[in-house]
């Protein structure tokens, strides 16, 4: 049990899939000019990175290691049209702000990476945790960036009023989510500075 | 040498193709109108026709393809000095990427009476196609303003060198599987009613194409093969290849647009690649602050880049 702990926290703050891995760039700009968007997006990366680690965690015996990757694909694709499908009924307003970037969880570098350095090893429970880490952690990107575009940029946060004016327009704007993720990143690599005292290898490799 | 003669193949078949919109635009304007600035179309007979007809505006029926219910009002029809074209103004504005069916009933040349004809109404194609060549390019560029291909941007856009071959090895793949994509989604998964599966059809014929040029041009050309080899496995996971299939499919793109919506995209990412990678070599041998080494200072970059893109939404003019 405590392992498992540790795997949902590694997900979440030190291994952050946006901040610190830097995968799967593309949702974190483009769905967070509010947190509902960065919420629903993240719930569904939730599902199917937790539901396709657990698929690769039952059949990894059954796929052949040289032609795994189509199959991890073809995994992740059924759980997206899945998810595509559940999304509409929950919430049909914010999920037509969010529709093209559902259907692109296909490509999402974090999900692919996850199956293949973790599932495709790890029994069936690990493999679970992992995945809810990874997904709680990505959902905790998508809100914290969404919250400081939300906030700054309409003055509002989960579409409530809060100030009553827009201080920084540009945070809404394309140019305002490049602007955020730069300096939550820079963040990260300054508190690991504070607390190992040493300067980070930049905030993602590839 | 290798790669100048493969740019000036790949060239000549883009200027066929591109012969080819042209050729069957200027074909399809037989019986056809074009729109008039201020809320007016112009529309031309094959006869001099009576101005007494041509002016009663009850001859004319005006209204958009898909619902032929409801009419459009006419304010006043102008018939030029040769009798041969009309011009018919309406009383509001007209949707110009909209298609309008203009019904001419009793055509009259001469007191003789010809019968009724129709004539169809919208924008040529070479200037829809320029609209989406434009737009996927500049004014929606698929980095800057959609965030798609992110990870690859930064991923590649460290050395000049590494980003043209990833630009041009991109934006052959893209054209190539956007122009596959439609003929799989129009006459197999329309056709069948399976449009629910086209994300895994989408991404399979992706990744098969991409493993298939891979093999094709290690065995024809193992130059070029060492040149851009790299980049190819990279393309599957670039968002931008799986987006312009799924945006082509959702907004009913014909085949010529959805290839050139296929090589907007694929020339915007080559631009914002190889602008981006002119930046970050300077910014070797800047003094950035140790924090932002890396991709914190690589993403503020784009920040500005974007904020510059915001200047081309002017553009829009078709």
């Amino acid at each position: 049990m405590n392992r498992n702990l540790t795997l949902v926290w590694n997900g979440l703050i030190p291994e952050n899939p946006i901040f610190r891995l830097a995968l799967s760039l593309c949702p974190a700009v483009a769905v967070t000019t509010s947190i509902k968007n960065g919420l629903l997006l993240g719930l569904a990366v939730v599902f199917v990175q937790v539901f396709s680690s657990c698929t690769v965690a039952i059949f990894k015996s059954f796929i052949h290691p040289r032609i795994r990757i189509p199959a991890y694909v073809i995994i992740i694709a059924l759980w997206v049209t899945v998810i595509d499908m559940i999304l509409p009924v929950i919430s049909p307003e914010v999920y037509k702000q969010v529709a093209l970037f559902v259907k692109l969880i296909v490509v999402f570098a974090i999900i692919i990476s996850r199956l293949e350095l973790f599932a495709s090893k790890e029994p069936l429970t690990p493999s679970f945790f992992d995945g809810l880490g990874m997904g709680l952690g990505f959902t905790f990107g998508l809100c914290l960036t969404g919250a400081i575009r939300e906030f700054f940029g309409a003055g509002q946060l989960f579409g409530h009023d809060v100030l009553g004016f827009k201080p920084l327009l540009i945070m809404i704007l394309p140019a305002g989510g490049f602007f955020v993720i730069g300096f939550i990143m820079a963040m990260f690599n300054w508190l690991e500075y504070k607390i190992t005292g040493k300067i980070p290898k930049s905030g993602g490799v590839h | 040498m290798q790669i100048s003669r493969f740019l000036v193949i790949s060239g000549l078949v883009c200027a066929i193709l591109l012969m080819g919109v042209v050729g069957s635009a200027t074909a399809d304007t037989v019986g056809a109108g074009s729109f008039k600035k201020d809320k007016g179309m112009e529309i031309s007979f094959g006869v001099p026709v009576d101005k007494n007809w041509a002016e009663n505006l009850s001859n004319f029926l005006v209204y958009e393809k898909p619902d032929p219910d409801i009419r459009i009002p006419i304010h006043s029809v102008v018939l030029d000095t040769r009798r041969v074209a009309a011009t018919l103004t309406f009383k509001d504005s007209l949707n110009t990427s909209a298609e309008y069916v203009v019904e001419a009933k009793d055509v009259t040349s001469d007191g003789k009476i010809l019968g009724s004809h129709q004539f169809l109404v919208k924008k040529g194609q070479a200037q829809v196609l320029f609209a989406i060549l434009l737009g996927a390019m500049l004014i929606n560029n698929f980095v800057f303003t959609k965030y798609l291909g992110l990870c690859i941007f930064f991923g590649v856009s460290q050395k000049k060198e590494t980003a043209i071959g990833m630009g041009i090895t991109f934006t052959i793949v893209i054209v190539l599987s956007a122009t596959m994509c439609w003929a799989l989604y129009s006459y197999v998964l329309q056709a069948l009613h399976l449009d629910f599966l086209k994300i895994i059809v989408f991404i399979g014929t992706v990744a098969i194409f991409v493993q298939a040029v891979d093999t094709i041009l290690r065995k024809v050309n193992p130059y070029l093969f060492k040149k851009l080899g790299v980049y190819l496995v990279l393309i599957v996971t670039n968002c931008i290849i799986l987006a312009v299939p799924l945006i082509n499919a959702d907004s009913g793109h014909g085949p010529f647009s959805s290839l050139t919506l296929g090589l907007g995209a694929g020339i915007g990412f080559a631009l914002a690649l190889f602008l981006m990678s002119c930046v970050r070599e300077k910014l070797e041998v800047c003094r950035v602050p140790p924090t932002f080494h890396g991709l914190p200072i690589a993403f503020i970059v784009t920040g500005l880049f974007a904020l510059a893109f915001l200047g081309f939404s002017g553009l829009s003019i078709f």
